[in-house]
């Protein structure tokens, strides 16, 4: 069981990391391993952010392995000389956490999946998210811990989906944890509530296609098979569409870009999703207390039917 | 613990035919002896006055916490009672046991009034997955929307929904009426064992699917039929018996109930002629 929420303001924007902690910290009790925020903020959209990890958050209940700072240093320094030799200015640098970083990028890529790979070519290196506006935070621990822990409460944005996680099928770390970024696709991001059960067959063919996965966690499967979808030139939607049938399981997920947001529930309705929906804003969240702690007064809500996907524009 | 014993003298249950055995636990001579009428009512019920009202601001309190208050003012003999700010928390007014008169203004979360017997309830609001699951006995009202699970295993009562409701509505259910306004989601009476169900509006895919027995009537269109749901006749008895229904559940005001449909289990997958213990009571 795990906790699921997004919401998507139209027209304006608004303090959307404060927006999903309270969200997210309503579903707490669905699952607290980890908790992950993709936002997308309001920027000049000059640079690429690029989130990454060097390391693991090896905390109580982590099934990573400890490694020195000084390790973590060093990849640092190998990022830094390949993105130098990439011809990428790292234009500004934040290290909230010795395994955290946070790079706006003056670079003009060409190929987001080349330059991914020669990134993640580095051992112990994965990029969490790449983007104009997305950003992927994720971490153990519930959402008000990880909110504090990377000050995420003053992100002011239009549009964000987050993750409260109960790790089942794969390692309490933050590799497992959610949202997945849409490799190799620019401010992409996917959050999963549910089971994918044939997510070795899938990931076999879309490896065979070019595809990578990072981790072992089947909710990654959605933002891969996503991605290739619109690899191949489907929309956000049509893609979507396409994984209520190419997706076995029972799932609800979220998909965000850099200007929508969608929602996918599988043909059984056997996970939780209720919604809200108004000309400005769209909440929507795995229980009613989610929506009810940026929306307190009586709203109308509802759980969207079996096999269906909405996708909804800034 | 209740022996079951035959005994030469019979019960009115048993006269009619009903069952056989003798419930002679102690449980069952406190509870189910017709002689004792009085002990009818569950432990820890209270007599209450409908008259008597008051309001509980549940804001600031857990679901618990809620539910300890709610006993609490039945035992001060309140009969009506109204709860303010539920905002969609989760398995407020469950395992009442009492006739009572309670009223949300606003939304609850999951399971909410579970395992009740014989309040009346409105909710001003929706209600999320599982609500009123258990039911015994009573009527419960949703003004607004339903996730899904709706009404899942009640064993009698009404339930209704004047909005839409989610997937799986009905699952389990083994008596009792639930009544839909708007439009019901997959799997809607999944494995019913007794009751009926009624949707005015349309219904998704795999309806009455493995439904033992009970009986589904759909007002709109239907995704597609489950295994072993089946079509059969809407007879005069059934449209006079939904008629009263829509009318006490105060919703489908001028609803032409004989275009309905009326869907019911192919075939007999297990006997389910046991007496549920409500139906017990009633009998005696």
């Amino acid at each position: 069981m795990c906790g699921i929420a997004g919401l998507i303001h139209r027209g304006k924007s608004s303090n959307v990391g404060s927006e999903l902690q309270g969200m997210l910290q309503a579903l707490k009790h669905r699952g607290e391993d980890s908790t992950g925020y993709a936002l997308y903020g309001d920027t000049d959209g000059k640079n690429f952010i690029m989130r990454f990890k060097v390391g693991e958050n090896v905390g109580e209940g982590s099934s990573s392995i400890m490694e020195d700072v000084s390790v973590y240093d060093e990849r640092k320094k190998i990022v830094d000389q390949t993105l130098a030799e990439m011809g990428a200015k790292v234009v500004k640098e934040e290290r909230t956490l010795p395994y955290s970083l946070r790079y706006e990028l003056d670079y003009n890529v060409k190929d987001l999946l080349e330059f991914s790979q020669r990134i993640e070519s580095i051992p112990g290196v994965e990029i969490l998210s790449m983007g104009k506006s997305l950003e992927v935070i994720k971490d153990l621990g519930n959402a008000k811990m990880v909110c504090d822990r990377y000050s995420l409460d003053k992100v002011v944005g239009t549009h964000a989906i987050g993750h409260a996680r109960m790790a089942t099928e794969s390692g309490v770390d933050i590799k497992s944890a959610h949202p997945f970024w849409g490799y190799p696709f620019s401010d992409v991001s996917v959050v999963h509530n549910g089971q994918l059960t044939n997510y070795w067959n899938n990931r076999r063919v879309l490896e065979n296609k070019g595809m990578r996965f990072m981790s072992e966690c089947d909710s990654e499967l959605i933002a891969v098979y996503i991605a290739e979808k619109m690899r191949d030139g489907a929309t956000l939607e049509e893609g979507m569409k396409a994984s209520l049938t190419g997706l076995d399981g029972v799932f609800t997920y979220f998909v965000a870009t850099k200007d929508s947001l969608g929602m996918a529930k599988d043909t059984m309705a056997a996970k939780p999703l209720v919604l809200y929906e108004s000309d400005d804003l769209v909440a929507m969240g795995s229980e009613e207390i989610a929506i009810r702690s940026v929306l307190p007064q009586e709203i109308d809500t509802y759980d969207p039917f079996d096999g269906e996907v909405k996708v909804w524009q800034i | 613990m209740a022996n079951l014993k035959t005994v030469s003298k019979k019960s009115k249950a048993q006269s009619m035919g009903m069952h056989t055995e003798v419930l002679t636990g102690r449980t069952q001579q406190k509870f189910f002896n017709p002689d004792e009428a009085e002990n009818f009512y569950y432990f820890g019920t209270y007599d209450v006055d409908f008259n008597k009202r008051t309001e509980l601001d549940v804001k600031d309190m857990t679901a618990p916490e809620a539910n300890k208050e709610i006993d609490n003012l039945m035992s001060q003999g309140y009969g009506t009672i109204v709860i303010k700010n539920p905002q969609g928390k989760h398995s407020l007014g469950v395992g009442i046991l009492n006739k009572l008169n309670l009223i949300f203004e606003g939304s609850l979360g999951y399971f909410g009034m579970g395992s009740c017997d014989g309040p009346i309830v409105r909710i001003n609001g929706r209600v999320g997955w599982s609500c009123a699951e258990n039911l015994m006995a009573g009527k419960v009202v949703i003004e607004k929307n339903a996730g899904s699970c709706f009404g899942a295993a009640i064993r009698g009562g009404d339930l209704i929904c004047k909005g839409s409701v989610g997937a799986r509505t009905g699952i389990d259910m083994k008596g009792g009426t639930i009544i839909i306004g708007g439009d019901a989601g997959a799997f809607t009476g999944f494995m019913m064992q007794r009751g009926r169900i009624i949707i005015l509006g349309d219904v998704g895919i795999n309806l009455g699917d493995s439904m033992y027995d009970g009986t589904i009537f759909v007002g709109g269109e239907i995704g597609s039929y489950g295994s072993d749901a089946v079509d059969a006749e809407l007879t005069k008895s059934d449209q006079d018996w939904l008629k009263r229904k829509l009318k006490v559940a105060e919703i489908g005001e001028n609803f032409d109930v004989s275009k309905m449909k009326k869907i019911v289990a192919g075939k007999k997958l297990w006997n389910y002629d046991n007496l549920e213990p409500t139906e017990k009571k009633g009998a005696i």
